[in-house]
């Protein structure tokens, strides 16, 4: 009866060992622009209060420190969840390369510790410390959310161009060169390219709410500040990811052919190949269905030899070394998407930027603020889409040529029972934050009775000796 | 040189009980609280108590699974293939926890204020327990070398492990009590002071009782640690034993600040004596640190990230207990509490 029970709850682990992973993972990544770039944008307003002794900015700033302290903490204890899940499901990935692979998390930790503690500093800071001085404690956020992210990154970036150590002939890490490591091939570009994306998807996102409230009438200084900052940072760094995206997938044409030959759905190693939107590969791995544009990824890889450039096919791997066709399926879709709705955000964005430099002011038209509305939930589809190219690209591989997921993969059957708690916890968690924010959000436009006495003000009890508010 | 991260190891493991710790106990003392009403008041010291330094404090777990996992890899493999339950509980409890205090800081209506902390409250318990569990798994020699798997059951739920987790969750509870009784005095909340000075003062007691049943326990189930208590560790447990009995006294007679102290020295010296204790070994007594520790230039870079951290951490986190204990920064308000 037991033995019976056991059987059917001992579920081959490895499939729901990557659900779990992607899906906690996906639920993370939304989080980290607002955890790496909120904190800036707020140092905007922060500063332009001080600067300009602009109220609203100040309230602005105030404001956007409390939501950032709860989507921190979410972002902080999912971020958690990762750290224990490389062990509790890749626990064969880890005891092998644990000894580099662990390095870029060492050096994460330490930028983590100190975006904690200044966060801390700051958001609680707002009553009691001095004006400039208050400011000053939010820069270390911003500094360790550029470090932190370069940490992560790398240790991604590790797994797509592996480096840095030696193995012995029973496969064991018995050298290691730390720098090289965290210094692979594929770190400098895949770093500069998250860390733009989480500066215009916390902008783009930050601003999406202000461009929803100015579409139902707010449109005082407020809620007009509120959109500029964050829009501002994001439409500035959209072009640039547009460049350096351009620059990451040639980086990849030349380095990682087989994840090329995914993203470009590419079966057979050919010239002047084209570029096909969507589509899918049939049971024969023979392009089907898309629309194509004769010899444009081919120019795309390499404009200087033009539509003569050889892209290599996925038949040049054995099948168990590429991903699978579903997997090209999905890989190609995801990039498609990530390059569509960059290709959208970028439009928007020069059309904001475009007005700004020639008009001095924002687009009027309606539409524009629609787009603008809708650019936070888009830039997030952006972000994932990017993430999805680079990990099921790398399929079957954990680590790109030396191990394969499977055998990285934990042996405990269960699981899927973990992943199905995983499931409803961040179903409850991720759906309380939202109603949460927007409950915040609705008590401070009700003139915000939480706030007290406002920022930089003297204690009740002792008179500060320093006047107080902005000098 | 594997001696050294075993050391930068124990750091983090004692700073995390110390730190996290109180964390876990003060919702430990929200989970006993009581009602809305009774509850009122310690539950405005626990949220101020803890609100600007909980996520700092937990860091420590995260330096502690990295350093296990760079530096000893394969022991690090064991242990969450033998213990994938409890720490996915702890895991789970970990999101639970944290997201439902700051979730809880924020609403306003009673009844989501009792949902968001009761989860809170809970989760606060499962985790040192899970983690207690873990410890104890480790300690009794249940969990096997080379990245291979023990009993899933069985490695965390025996004797020494059920000691690990009801002693952490004891002495968080009992951490968080003696902080608190500190806080609630800044806060000028003289009836909490006696309110956790007698809890204290109970899970002192509480916590001495169960050390003490704890020694056959460890007789009888870990051996090899119970050796080590009684040789190497034995200068440790001695001072454990007096800083428990002092952190009483002082207690008892009203010295806050010293009692904090002897506290932390009382909780820090049994984290370390059981490092002691079962050193040469990280799985006892099957794999010894050296012959799991990763190559030298990784240990290395642990010690060069560990000596920055030292660096530029430490005068960070100075700077914000500094500001704490100020008063300098502000807790948010409770909403529950100040309107209507």
């Amino acid at each position: 009866m037991s033995n019976a029970l056991i059987s059917v709850l001992a579920v081959n682990p490895v499939p729901w060992a990557r659900s779990q992973m992607a899906f906690t993972l996906a639920f993370h990544i939304v989080l980290v622009p607002l955890g790496v770039a909120w904190g800036f944008i707020t140092l905007v307003a922060n500063y332009r209060a001080l600067k300009h002794d602009d109220a609203d900015a100040l309230v602005l700033a105030q404001r956007w420190s409390k939501y950032m302290a709860v989507t921190f903490a979410v972002g902080a204890v999912s971020g958690t969840v990762l750290t224990f899940e490389f062990g509790l499901l890749w626990p064969r990935f880890m005891g092998r390369f644990g000894d580099a692979f662990g390095i870029p998390f060492a050096i994460e930790g330490l930028f983590f510790f100190l975006e904690a503690i200044f966060l801390a500093i700051y958001i609680y800071g707002w009553k009691r410390l001095k004006p400039w001085p208050h400011f000053w404690t939010g820069v270390p956020i911003v500094i360790a959310g550029i470090g932190g992210t370069a940490s992560v990154v790398a240790a991604n970036a590790w797994m797509n161009e592996p480096a840095g150590f030696t193995l012995n002939s029973a496969g064991k890490v018995v050298d290691v060169d730390p720098w090289a490591v965290v210094f692979n091939k594929a770190m400098p570009l895949q770093t500069i390219h998250m860390l733009v994306a989480a500066y215009l998807v916390g902008g783009f996102l930050v601003a999406s709410v202000y461009a929803w409230a100015m579409l139902r009438g707010r449109r005082d200084h407020y809620h007009r500040l509120g959109f500029v900052i964050p829009f501002t940072v994001a439409a500035l760094a959209m072009p640039v990811q547009m460049l350096v995206g351009d620059e990451l997938a040639r980086w990849v044409y030349n380095n990682e052919p087989v994840k090329f030959a995914a993203i470009e759905m590419v079966p057979k190693t050919a010239s002047d190949v084209p570029e096909t939107l969507f589509g899918h590969l049939d049971s024969d791995g023979q392009v089907k269905g898309g629309i194509a544009i004769p010899g444009f990824a081919s120019w795309l890889s390499d404009p200087a030899d033009g539509t003569s450039t050889v892209i290599q096919g996925l038949d040049t791997v054995p099948a168990d070394e590429r991903p699978t066709n579903g997997e090209v399926d999905v890989v190609h879709l995801a990039w498609d998407v990530m390059v569509g709705l960059g290709t959208l955000l970028t439009l928007l964005a020069l059309w904001y930027l475009g007005t700004w430099v020639f008009r001095r002011r924002l687009p009027k038209s309606r539409l524009f603020l629609w787009i603008a509305a809708g650019a936070g939930i888009l830039s997030v589809v952006t972000l994932e889409a990017g993430w999805v190219v680079t990990e099921v690209g790398r399929q079957p591989w954990i680590v790109r040529n030396f191990m394969k997921v499977e055998h990285g993969a934990t042996a405990n059957t269960g699981v899927w029972v973990t992943f199905l708690a995983v499931l409803l916890i961040y179903a409850v968690v991720g759906v309380s934050l939202i109603l949460v924010l927007r409950l915040m959000s609705r008590r401070f436009r009700k003139g915000a009775p939480d706030e007290g006495g406002g920022p930089y003000e003297p204690r009740d009890e002792t008179p500060s000796p320093e006047p107080a508010g902005v000098s | 040189m594997s001696d050294v991260v075993a050391v930068i190891l124990m750091v983090g493991i004692t700073a995390y009980a110390l730190f996290g710790g109180a964390d876990f106990g003060a919702g430990f003392w929200d989970l006993t609280a009581g009602g809305a009403r009774r509850g009122e008041a310690p539950r405005r010291v626990i949220g101020h108590s803890i609100g600007p330094v909980w996520e700092a404090n937990h860091v420590w777990l995260i330096f502690c699974l990295v350093v296990l996992w760079t530096g000893f890899s394969e022991a690090f493999a064991s242990i969450t293939l033998t213990l994938f339950v409890p720490l996915s509980l702890a895991a789970f409890g970990i999101v639970l926890r944290g997201a439902s205090f700051a979730f809880r800081k924020e609403v306003t209506r009673t009844s989501s204020q009792r949902n968001f902390g009761a989860a809170f409250a809970a989760s606060s318990v499962l985790v040192p327990y899970c983690m207690g569990a873990v410890a104890g798994a480790i300690a009794s020699g249940r969990v096997p070398p080379n990245g291979t798997a023990g009993d899933a059951w069985d490695s965390w739920v025996n004797p020494t492990s059920v000691l690990g987790g009801v002693l952490a969750v004891t002495v968080c509870a009992y951490l968080a009590a003696v902080y608190m009784v500190w806080d609630a005095r800044r806060m000028g909340e003289h009836e909490m002071v006696e309110y956790f000075r007698r809890r204290a003062v109970g899970t002192a007691v509480v916590a001495g009782i169960i050390a003490l049943i704890g020694i056959f326990v460890l007789h009888d189930d870990a051996r090899y640690v119970f050796d080590g208590l009684m040789s190497r560790a034995l200068p440790l447990v001695i001072l454990s034993g007096i800083c428990g009995i002092g952190s009483l006294v002082l207690l008892l007679g009203r010295n806050q600040r010293g009692a904090r102290l002897l506290a932390i020295g009382a909780v820090a010296t049994v984290v370390m004596g059981w490092g002691v204790a079962q050193y040469p070994y990280i799985l006892p007594t099957d794999l010894e640190l050296s012959a799991a520790a990763s190559p030298d230039p990784t240990l290395w870079s642990i010690v060069v990230v560990f000596v920055i951290a030292a660096v530029v951490i430490l005068p960070s986190l100075g700077l914000l207990y500094y500001l704490d204990q100020r008063d300098l920064l502000e807790t948010v308000t409770e909403p529950g509490v100040t309107s209507v």
